[in-house]
């Protein structure tokens, strides 16, 4: 990975998609101070730059945004770091990454979340805190939101476990509402999952293996869609939704005007639970991979507007923790150096759902969710974060090569369209492919 | 990763049915009575995660029977219970000198796993509710020497399916022969997602319906063990589905009936079913030390 310092970049001969800002051409762009100082045709940026980025034959995006993952620190370096996890986000493309509290210890008070944004933590791409919902992820007692919020915290949840107590789930997205602040939900009705470790269904019980119905997850959604309909300006955010009945609900928020977004993941939009073969535990993640049924679902959510986002729920784990019974392993895949070749591959190549539509759900979808201002879109004056990728590249997936510190992905070996080639984060280059 | 080392028995999912037929014939051939040196000197190692009196007693005979050095490992008094994982447990057998493990475990899949890293046989005693490969072909042998052949029979299972890793074998193993298997019980233990596991399998909520012209009725335990969470009435269980002389009789009259064991007499059967002459309950115990022996010799590389 290289780190340039240099005041003004060009990038020069791309094609440019931002869906925020409307544009699907061939332009190139300037960035200057770490922001976009200009966007124009080609060959009609006015002044030079100190250094120029060659992207003909590329596309030129805004900055992917990744709502969802697991960077595990504080507290479990030896699965991945922030720098090991950042610099797997910018292989990926991600230039800002918004980090999960389920850290140990969990990331429930301002200090921690101040912690998690110093530069010490060598970040290569933006980190965006979102702090617990309730102290020690416990779901009994709120944390206290604004203070979370003025460290630096974009959203609060208890993500691994679900905030399942009605009326602490209330309070949540009460006092989120009066601060403008998602209650990001994982959607999981844990009182019936015990002792599960992957959908219920045909899979399930030819495994033996103690499966965790759709139910559970479409429930907590419906209470949660019908508790932001009744909470004025409170903003549910639903975690890696994964199943159809779930989107159910969604639609439902929605139609009612009710602020309630939703993401989904690559491996969720691409696997199946018969997927998990004979028990591959790369194949094993929380919501689990679900029916045939539940991601045709999920694709028609992606293309017709539902889903607001593409997260990967990025999990690493060390091998020991996944080189062990189906059923003692640990939940979670990484995803972020392969979540926009799997989009390519799976989304538009074989669904045809536009390019432009993909990169919403990287880039201004997200920066909405969140409300990351400056970010999700190239506008004049906007922050520098650029993802440029050639989407017709066809490569193969190698675990071990992962610039994380885990090889826990089910994609090993996988042929994939779509490569990053480069990634830059406030006007910097922080990854260019070889 | 590796795929498992020849004469591997992990499951009856994936066992080609020609070979399935081979291990039965060499059953056949197979003596307790007459001790043989095919294994003689080879190390079998009995690793057991949960408790076992037949499987673990019987694949123990099979192996001295012949000529096999066996050694038991159990999960307590053993490395496991200070926190050891299984592949390490796997690894150290290994540098023992372990030639082939037999592994019972309460996970379904640890042998699979097991046997993605290790290079030697291994056997699948039992995983949780997955599989019980040589229950299933105890089964299919003690069968056989009652009825001519499995192709076309009626066969009711009967209890508790869900948690049942005898049941799972059974049907991948008789459907695969042309049986026909009602599965049968109140939903809790018999969902209907069960049919999907092989073709061939029908449910029952009606044990006089299931049982109606059986030719086999084989009986599950209800495992209090495995029940997380479940309400299950055991008066309503007796009520509807023990096998008692009365209901027996809807069966053809040369049915047999079978129980992998251990038995519960007065829950899933009475005593009079148990010891009718129509129960080969304690013949499947019986049968279980040949197919085993077979098994064996399979796996280390002597099935001639």
């Amino acid at each position: 990975m290289s780190r340039q310092e240099s005041k003004s970049l060009l990038i020069k001969g791309g094609h440019l998609v931002d869906p925020e800002a409307k544009i699907n051409a061939p332009m190139d762009l300037l960035l200057r101070d770490a922001r976009v100082a200009e966007v124009a045709p080609p060959n009609k940026v006015r002044g030079g730059a100190d250094e120029k980025f060659d992207a003909r034959g590329l596309i030129v995006a805004p900055g992917f945004i990744d709502l969802h993952v697991h960077l595990r620190e504080p507290g479990q370096g030896y699965k991945e770091t922030i720098a090991s996890g950042t610099a797997a986000a910018a292989a990926g493309g991600f230039t800002s990454v918004c980090a999960m509290p389920n850290t140990i210890p969990i990331v429930d008070t301002d200090a921690w979340v101040s912690w998690l944004r110093r530069p010490e933590r060598g970040a290569v791409v933006n980190v965006f805190p979102i702090a617990a919902a309730t102290r020690g992820s416990r779901g009994q007692s709120l944390t206290d939101f604004a203070a979370l919020q003025r460290a630096g915290a974009v959203a609060v949840t208890d993500d691994g476990k679900p905030i399942l107590d009605d009326e602490v789930m209330r309070a949540a997205l009460r006092l989120g509402a009066e601060l403008n602040l998602p209650v990001v939900q994982h959607a999981e009705d844990t009182r019936v999952t015990e002792h599960c470790s992957m959908h219920e269904g045909p899979t399930s019980f030819r495994l033996g293996l103690r499966g965790m119905p759709a139910t559970a997850e479409a429930a907590m959604v419906d209470r949660d869609v019908s508790f932001a309909q009744q909470i004025r300006e409170s903003r549910l955010h639903v975690a890696h939704l994964s199943t159809s009945d779930a989107l159910k609900s969604v639609r439902r928020g929605k139609r009612a005007r009710a602020r309630v977004t939703c993401e989904v993941t690559p491996h969720h939009f691409t696997l199946l639970d018969s997927d998990v073969g004979e028990y591959n535990t790369n194949f094993k993640m929380n919501p689990p991979l679900r029916s045939a049924s539940d991601r045709e679902a999920v694709l028609v959510a992606v293309a017709d507007g539902t889903v607001d986002a593409i997260a990967t729920d990025h999990a690493p784990h060390a091998a020991q923790e996944k080189q062990v019974e189906f059923e003692h392993a640990s939940f979670g895949i990484t995803g972020l150096e392969t979540a926009l070749a799997l989009a390519i591959t799976k989304l538009n190549r074989e669904q045809k759902i536009p390019l432009a539509r993909i990169v919403e759900l990287f880039t201004a979808g997200p920066a909405r969710v969140f409300d990351l201002r400056g970010r999700g879109s190239l506008q004049r004056g906007n922050f520098a974060d650029v993802t440029i990728f050639d989407p017709k590249k066809r490569w193969t997936v190698e675990a071990a090569k992962s610039r994380s510190l885990s090889r826990n992905t089910p994609f090993d070996g996988w042929q994939l369209t779509g490569k990053v080639v480069g990634t830059i984060v406030g006007g910097k280059i922080v990854y260019r492919a070889d | 990763m590796n795929t498992p080392a020849r004469g591997s028995l992990l499951g009856i999912e994936h066992l080609q049915q020609d070979e399935a037929l081979r291990l039965l014939k060499l059953a056949r051939r197979m003596n307790p009575q007459k001790p043989r040196s095919l294994l003689r000197n080879r190390k079998i190692i009995l690793l057991f995660y949960e408790p076992s009196t037949r499987t673990r007693s019987s694949f123990e005979i099979a192996a001295k029977s012949l000529g096999a050095i066996t050694t038991l490992v159990q999960s307590s008094g053993s490395s496991i219970e200070k926190g050891e994982s299984l592949l390490d447990t796997g690894y150290t057998l290994r540098a023992v000198g372990a030639d082939a493990i037999v592994i019972r475990h309460p996970s379904a899949g640890a042998p699979h796993l097991m046997a993605k890293y290790l290079d030697i046989p291994v056997i699948n005693a039992g995983d949780g509710m997955h599989e019980h490969p040589s229950q299933a072909l105890l089964d299919a042998f003690t069968i056989l020497k009652h009825k001519k052949s499995l192709k076309g029979l009626q066969v009711a299972i009967i209890g508790d399916i869900v948690h049942s890793r005898v049941a799972r074998s059974a049907c991948h193993l008789l459907t695969r022969f042309g049986a026909k298997i009602t599965l049968c019980g109140p939903p809790e233990f018999v969902p209907e997602v069960a049919t999907t596991l092989a073709s061939g399998l029908r449910i029952s909520r009606h044990l006089e319906e299931a049982v109606r012209g059986a030719d086999v009725v084989m009986l599950l335990r209800v495992q209090k063990e495995r029940l997380a969470g479940q309400k299950i009435s055991l008066q309503d269980y007796i009520a509807h589905y023990q096998m008692n002389a009365a209901r027996l009789k809807l069966a053809k009259r040369d049915a047999i009936v079978m129980h992998p064991g251990p038995i519960i007499r007065g829950l899933e059967l009475t005593s009079e079913v148990a010891d009718s002459p129509q129960s080969v309950i304690v013949d499947e115990v019986r049968s279980g030390v040949p197919v085993r022996m077979a098994i064996l010799a399979r796996a280390l590389g002597r099935a001639k």
